[in-house]
């Protein structure tokens, strides 16, 4: 199945490329010759990625390439030793993970990370905190604005629900949900913060082939309704070639490649870093 | 009305629980049927329960092990004495139940002060370091309070650290802690404040900032990178837990004569803990249920004089070891669920089906 066959992509000046369609507004994310050190290991060096308005980008590559640690340098969970994340024009600089998020960046982790004792309600109802507010002192008291915002939370809640047709779920411990569940669930969380760019850490880790099909329209989807951009990390590369618009390599913390599904599967870089060098024929 | 019971009756039980429990104290000592020493005993238990149920705010709620919760009950005990006293001595007021709500406000805003300071240090570190600094600073704060002397004069405050020598009625006399506390504490007084704390924990975890609260306990990370601002959230449990202690330290304190910083020791901490850890961490109902039972115990061991601790410490083993037992739990299981379904004809129903009924 491919979502992607017809989109044109355009090169940009940071020596990326984007969706033709969002060539003409500002872009979403920018990392220029982004890097990080741990002690003498350079784990990700000269990272330079730029994602269109409502582009899905796929981030691919080789275990322990530093994939996850890209996540971690645009989330601010670390902060980069060397170069820049601008997101939506603005630079991340000594930015806190909350700052990040509340500038539009949400994210979804390898291994599940929900709340596992809340239902799967509340644990939407924490990824809206930002988006529905009211202060401490009505929550205790019970003032209008509580009910107001637990009323607003319910009807968002029950909206993003309905993506995945987990409305039923509502109620449900999110710990006791079937693995698949969890991971859309996680998605839904990190939805409801409103984002302007979602990531997405392995969503199809552990989904069967039916479900990973699913999964990729849902992509598609969320993009559409949202109209926001997605990043994913991804081995199953079906998913990968049939969704993702653009899509970086990575290997040994660079960028070894980047374009478009057919650019990279005929690139031999990436056939290299993948299966290992050829052996010259006699 | 089905969805009421499901969803009201967890938030309701402690309430109903706390209020029937007052009525039948009142008809047993309006019916002369209650002990001398128990009817002591009831405002101690109100002033425990609201311990342990602020405790477990910081312990079950946000997830973190304080150690030094006695500490903002003495905070809260000496400021209590310190205004009911000005409020008699100063200003002439007369009126005891006005005394001791002032008291009880003002030992609750002065605990909450205290909390926002120590919470700054504290609420950096985490886990096994949080416990420990927490135990210090109960200790630093008993020891500071040893030494502050307070008079008053005229109507003014006189302070004086480590300076006995201070004109007018003391108040606060080193050592001796609090002296000449007129005994204003109500039995009354402290039932209404039990549901007042009650109110506010129960109000503030179905809230947006308890679901905030919980979610840094359960997974700190992926609270962060949904935008929970973490430390601002564990300080307002913090806080709200010290001025709760505050106020029962206040309530507690004018039951006595006089009481001294030695009354809020370490182990005093350490019981508190003991009430959240055997009542179930995060369960308010089970808080207030030990809070009561491991205070009236010690009182109805007395028959066994000299082992009376002994035995004490071995019903604390006893009951974690049963609540703990696999068959227990599953037989209480099985009568939970007995109860449900005299209340409500279906057993756990996925939720869609209910909604149409509706």
């Amino acid at each position: 199945m491919k979502l992607n066959s017809d989109v044109k992509m355009v090169p940009v000046p940071s020596h990326s490329i984007i969706p033709e369609r969002d060539s003409g507004k500002p872009v979403v994310l920018e990392a220029n010759h982004l890097g990080i050190q741990f002690g003498g290991l350079k784990a990700v060096d000269d990272f330079n990625l730029t994602i269109g308005r409502t582009e899905i980008a796929g981030l691919i590559g080789p275990n322990g390439a530093g994939k996850t640690t890209v996540f971690n340098l645009l989330t601010k969970v670390y902060q980069p030793t060397t170069g820049t994340v601008l997101l939506d024009g603005k630079d991340t600089a000594g930015m806190s993970v909350v700052d990040a998020n509340r500038m539009g960046i949400a994210r979804t982790f390898q291994n599940i990370r929900l709340f596992d004792k809340m239902t799967v309600e509340d644990n939407i109802r924490i990824g809206l905190h930002n988006q529905v507010r009211y202060g401490m002192l009505p929550g205790i008291l019970r003032l209008p604005s509580y009910w107001q915002g637990e009323k607003k939370q319910h009807q968002r809640a029950m909206e993003l629900l309905h993506i995945f047709n987990m409305e039923d779920l509502a109620d449900v411990r999110a710990g006791s949900l079937p693995y698949g569940a969890q991971r859309r669930l996680e998605i839904l969380r990190a939805l409801a913060t409103n984002p302007k760019l979602l990531l997405l850490d392995e969503p199809a880790a552990g989904m069967n082939p039916t479900e990973t099909e699913e999964l990729m329209r849902t992509i598609a989807r969320i993009r559409d309704e949202f109209q926001i951009a997605i990043l994913l990390i991804e081995h199953d590369m079906s998913l990968v070639m049939g969704v993702c618009e653009g899509i970086c390599v990575l290997n040994f913390g660079r960028v070894i490649a980047k374009g478009t599904a057919e650019q990279i599967q005929n690139d031999p870089v990436v056939i290299e870093a993948y299966l290992g060098k050829q052996q010259e024929e006699a | 009305m089905k969805k009421f019971w499901k969803k009201g009756g967890s938030f309701l039980l402690p309430f109903l629980l706390v209020i029937a429990a007052y009525i039948m104290c009142q008809i047993m000592i309006s019916g002369k049927t209650m002990s001398r020493s128990l009817q002591g005993q009831l405002i101690p238990i109100c002033a425990y329960i609201v311990m342990a149920l602020s405790l477990n705010l910081v312990v079950g709620i946000s997830g973190e092990l304080s150690l030094g919760h006695a500490g903002f009950m003495s905070v809260g005990a000496f400021t209590g004495a310190v205004v009911s006293g000005l409020m008699l001595k100063g200003w002439g007021v007369e009126d005891t139940l006005l005394r001791l709500i002032c008291a009880i406000i003002a030992g609750g805003c002065m605990a909450g002060i205290v909390g926002v300071l120590i919470g700054i240090p504290v609420l950096r570190l985490r886990g096994d370091y949080l416990a420990i600094v927490t135990l210090a600073f109960g200790e630093i704060i008993r020891n500071i309070l040893n030494c502050v002397y307070i008079s008053v004069e005229n109507g003014r405050l006189f302070f004086g650290f480590n300076n006995p020598g201070l004109p007018g009625t003391i108040l606060l006399n080193g050592p001796q802690g609090a002296v000449k506390v007129a005994k204003i504490a109500t039995f009354e007084v402290g039932f209404v404040l039990v549901l007042f704390t009650l109110f506010v924990i129960l109000n503030l975890v179905h809230s947006r900032s308890g679901r905030a609260i919980m979610a840094i306990r359960d997974n700190r990370i992926a609270a962060e990178t949904t935008g929970i601002p973490v430390t601002k959230y564990k300080m307002m449990a913090f806080v709200t837990s010290a001025a709760l202690a505050g106020m029962a330290g206040a309530l507690f304190g004018l039951n006595f004569s006089t009481f001294a910083a030695s009354k809020f020791k370490f182990d005093t901490s350490i019981n508190i803990l003991v009430f959240v850890v055997l009542g179930g961490i995060g369960n308010m109902t089970g808080s207030i249920i030990a809070a009561t039972a491991l205070t009236i115990l010690p009182e109805v061991l007395r028959a066994f004089s000299t082992y009376r601790m002994l035995v004490y410490a071995i019903v604390l083993i006893a009951v974690m070891l049963l609540t703990n037992n696999r068959q227990v739990k599953s037989f209480i299981g099985v009568v939970k669920e007995k109860v449900r379904l005299l209340f409500n004809k279906t057993p756990h129903q996925p939720k869609g089906k209910e909604a149409e009924g509706k």
